[in-house]
């Protein structure tokens, strides 16, 4: 996936990987070097900061563990193989539910490797007992989710669980940080909730050290005992899960293959065609499609979930100090180019009749241009009050963050463009797995753009190193994109 | 007023297009205007490659299409204006309706609204969608998303349509239908160009029939000099064409 199928690109693809590797273990360095040397018998303070980033990590495999039930449940690609076959499906269910637990434990690995190996470095052996507690919450995440999942299923039946699981797990994964976040506005103005969770208010209110609710942080400390309790319950938890619901599993595999999508009548609101230029076709079938489709439209609007706590503080910044409208300039830009890198995987690589619209008498340019239109123009509809509002508190901070939100919405955009692959719009959260470099390319572009946007809005001048970095990925995502005929 | 009517709907010279191996290979076709002419072959004959470059979808290495006149390759705006493809699995949208599915199509080629929905609504009615009308197509039977998709590409009216194996899969009825619609388009003096491995509709609905193998047109005519061709007095079309066929790979 990484090399596109050539083989000349593994050298390339691997220098990269290890050069992203140093980068976040420098990234690590300068964040968690500093609590390398703290005392295995921590305070409540140090326990709360601990047990809040664990939960942060639970609540982000969670949403990622329920994703993958959801799938395997509705998956109908190898259904009829497996219960064709002469092997009990309740042991090849079994294998399945552990494979998506082991996934998601890897995932978690691979993301906190960098951090843990740095308190390493730092710190001594001990931090080793983080790898444990980085498992113990994956397969505390994946038992869950197969619970969750499963009593989704059985209350309100397989035909809603796809899109009501698909939302579970998107607040699932974003409402412990948005939570933190807005309580950290509403106490302290901020959008930090390390602010929140090192707040003297909210050590007051924990349980004292000797309560068992610390033994994960206890365990990440490096208290073998605490370790041992802690991973080896979440794995006995796992493993009920497991020989709980794999007998079950084929049934509601079965009954999700099962349901039928007929019967949609669709009210018109108006008699007759209306008149349309073919890019205003194209765009309003653009829209149309994306409004009417609630699943695509819940993993797309789940990115602005992470908008309402910037929101409040534009809300809280009214009458008061307009200087923290400055930390709300990365935030907008980073979602605007998230947001528009879905839309635009919607409208350019997840066209359902592709043969259709090449056949059209147009121009291809006009096709991409009229695609790439109904991209900014969604993007402009949801940013727009934010920028509106921002204006009336502060206009040079709202003409900041509006070229932010452009030029990142852009750049998404023209990554999608340049990637674009083809593929059915029920593919949308395959997107991240077909190309690799096109997802980092996406995530470091509107992480580069928000810095830069975020520094300029602050006047500093190291906006220009930030935006030299943008420009390059861009050039460099351009640069290995596949050439199209 | 231009007074000059071509007198092939599509006329290929030449067409060349390798991918592993040679697909299409110097192919020279002609289809006259108002014709229903079926093209036959083996599986990787070359049958859909040649319909796709035809249509503008796939690029020839080299060789020249003209359909009615105008050169495909030079002007392929103005070629996709008169031409219609439907290919074997329909691409339609599951979120929308027939009748929207047709006014998306009749925007894209610029029809004028009246008239466009006009022409939907007799479309629906011939093809039998009228119940469905006004439903999503994400329920659909693989028949009905079919018929959508020949709606769709008639719409615009095109003086030339191509259908790339469009009856796999449908049942009877909806085959009768689909083949109606398609020789009362005839019947009104459009041209049908139509790959199928259903050799009965070949034999049926053909006013002439190409064999292709090996990406060249090794035969083509009607059923008739098909047979005379093949030198096998009045057999079906099934010995005929595998006749005609198994002689360029005995030759190779």
């Amino acid at each position: 996936m990484l090399t596109a199928g050539k083989p000349h690109r593994i050298r390339v693809v691997a220098l990269a990987l290890v050069a992203f590797a140093l980068f976040m273990h420098l990234v690590a360095l300068s964040v968690v070097a500093q609590f390398a040397e703290i005392d295995p018998d921590a305070d409540r303070g140090t326990l709360v900061v601990i047990t809040g980033c664990a939960l942060l990590a639970w609540s982000l495999m969670m949403s990622q563990a329920m994703e993958s039930v959801t799938r395997a449940f509705y998956a109908r690609s190898d259904l009829d193989l497996i219960l064709s076959s002469p092997v009990a499906s309740r042991r090849v269910f079994a294998v399945r539910i552990a494979t998506m637990a082991a996934s998601t434990m890897l995932m978690a690995i691979l993301l906190a490797a960098p951090f843990i190996n740095i308190l390493i470095w730092r710190g001594g052996l001990r931090w080793l007992s983080a790898y444990g507690v980085v498992i113990a919450v994956g397969a505390l995440a994946a038992g869950l989710s197969v619970a969750l999942t499963v009593a989704l299923f059985r209350s309100i039946g397989p035909k809603r669980t796809r899109l009501a699981a698909q939302i579970v797990a998107a607040i699932v994964g974003a409402t412990f940080v948005i939570g933190l976040q807005i309580a950290a506005i509403l106490s302290y103005g901020t959008l930090s909730y390390f602010t929140f969770l090192k707040s003297d208010l909210l050590v007051s209110l924990v349980p004292a050290v000797e309560s068992a609710v610390w033994w994960p942080a206890r365990a990440v400390l490096g208290d073998l005992a605490a370790l041992a309790v802690v991973l080896g319950g979440t794995l006995l938890l796992l493993a009920g899960a497991i020989a709980l619901f794999s007998p079950r599993f084929g049934d509601h595999a079965t009954a999700a293959a099962g349901i039928s999508e007929s019967g949609v009548t669709q009210r018109r609101w108006r008699t007759g065609f209306r008149r349309a230029s073919p890019r205003a076709a194209l765009r309003r079938k653009e829209w149309t499609l994306l409004i009417r489709d609630p699943w695509l439209a819940s993993q797309t609007l789940m990115q602005l979930f992470y908008l309402l706590p910037p929101g409040l503080m534009l809300w809280r910044a009214f009458g008061s100090n307009n200087a923290d409208l400055v930390l709300l300039v990365p935030v907008l830009v980073m979602a605007a180019g998230q947001l528009a890198g879905g839309l635009a995987w919607l409208a350019i690589s997840g066209e359902d009749a592709p043969d259709l619209v090449a056949t059209a008498p147009v121009p291809a340019q006009w096709i991409v241009r009229a695609k790439m239109e109904a991209v900014t123009g969604s993007v402009a509809v949801v940013f727009a009050p934010f920028v509106i509002a921002m204006a009336i508190a502060s206009p040079g901070d709202a003409l900041v963050a509006a070229a932010g939100i452009a030029i990142s919405a852009a750049s998404a955009t023209l990554i999608q463009l340049w990637f674009r692959i083809q593929a059915k719009r029920k593919h949308f959260r395959r997107r991240q797995t077909s190309s690799r470099i096109a997802t980092f390319a996406e995530a470091f572009s509107s992480i580069a753009w928000a810095g830069t946007f975020g520094l300029a809005a602050a006047g500093r001048w190291q906006a220009a190193i930030t935006a030299l970095i943008a420009i390059g990925i861009l050039a460099g995502a351009r640069a290995v994109a596949p050439k199209k005929i | 007023m231009n007074m000059h009517t071509p007198l092939a709907a599509l006329e290929i010279r030449a067409l060349t297009k390798r991918f592993d191996r040679p697909a299409v290979d110097r192919l020279d076709l002609t289809v006259r205007v108002g014709e229903f002419y079926c093209l036959l072959g083996p599986n990787g004959a070359g049958k859909t490659t040649t319909l796709r470059m035809v249509a503008g979808l796939l690029s020839p290495d080299q060789g020249s299409i003209s359909v009615f006149g105008v050169d495909a390759l030079a002007d392929p705006v103005e070629a996709k204006r008169i031409m219609a493809w439907v290919s074997d699995e329909p691409m339609i949208y599951d979120k929308l309706t027939p009748t929207e599915y047709l006014e998306f199509v009749a925007g894209l080629w610029g029809i004028e609204p009246a008239l466009a929905e006009a022409r939907a609504t007799d479309l629906i009615g011939w093809l039998g969608l009228g119940a469905n009308a006004h439903e999503r197509c994400e329920g659909f039977s693989k028949g009905m998303r079919q018929k959508v998709a020949l709606a769709g590409a008639l719409v615009h009216d095109p003086r030339l349509i191509i259908l790339d194996e469009p009856l796999t899969g449908l049942d009877a009825g909806s085959a009768r239908q689909v083949k109606t619609v398609l020789r009362e388009r005839v019947a009104a003096g459009h041209t049908v160009i139509m790959t199928t491995h259903i050799l009965e509709v070949a034999e049926r609905m053909a006013d002439r029939i190409g064999v292709i193998a090996g990406g060249r047109l090794i035969a083509q005519g009607t059923l008739d000099e098909l047979r005379s061709k093949a030198g096998k007095g009045d057999q079906s079309l099934e010995d005929t064409f595998l006749t005609l066929v198994a002689e360029p790979v005995e030759a190779a």
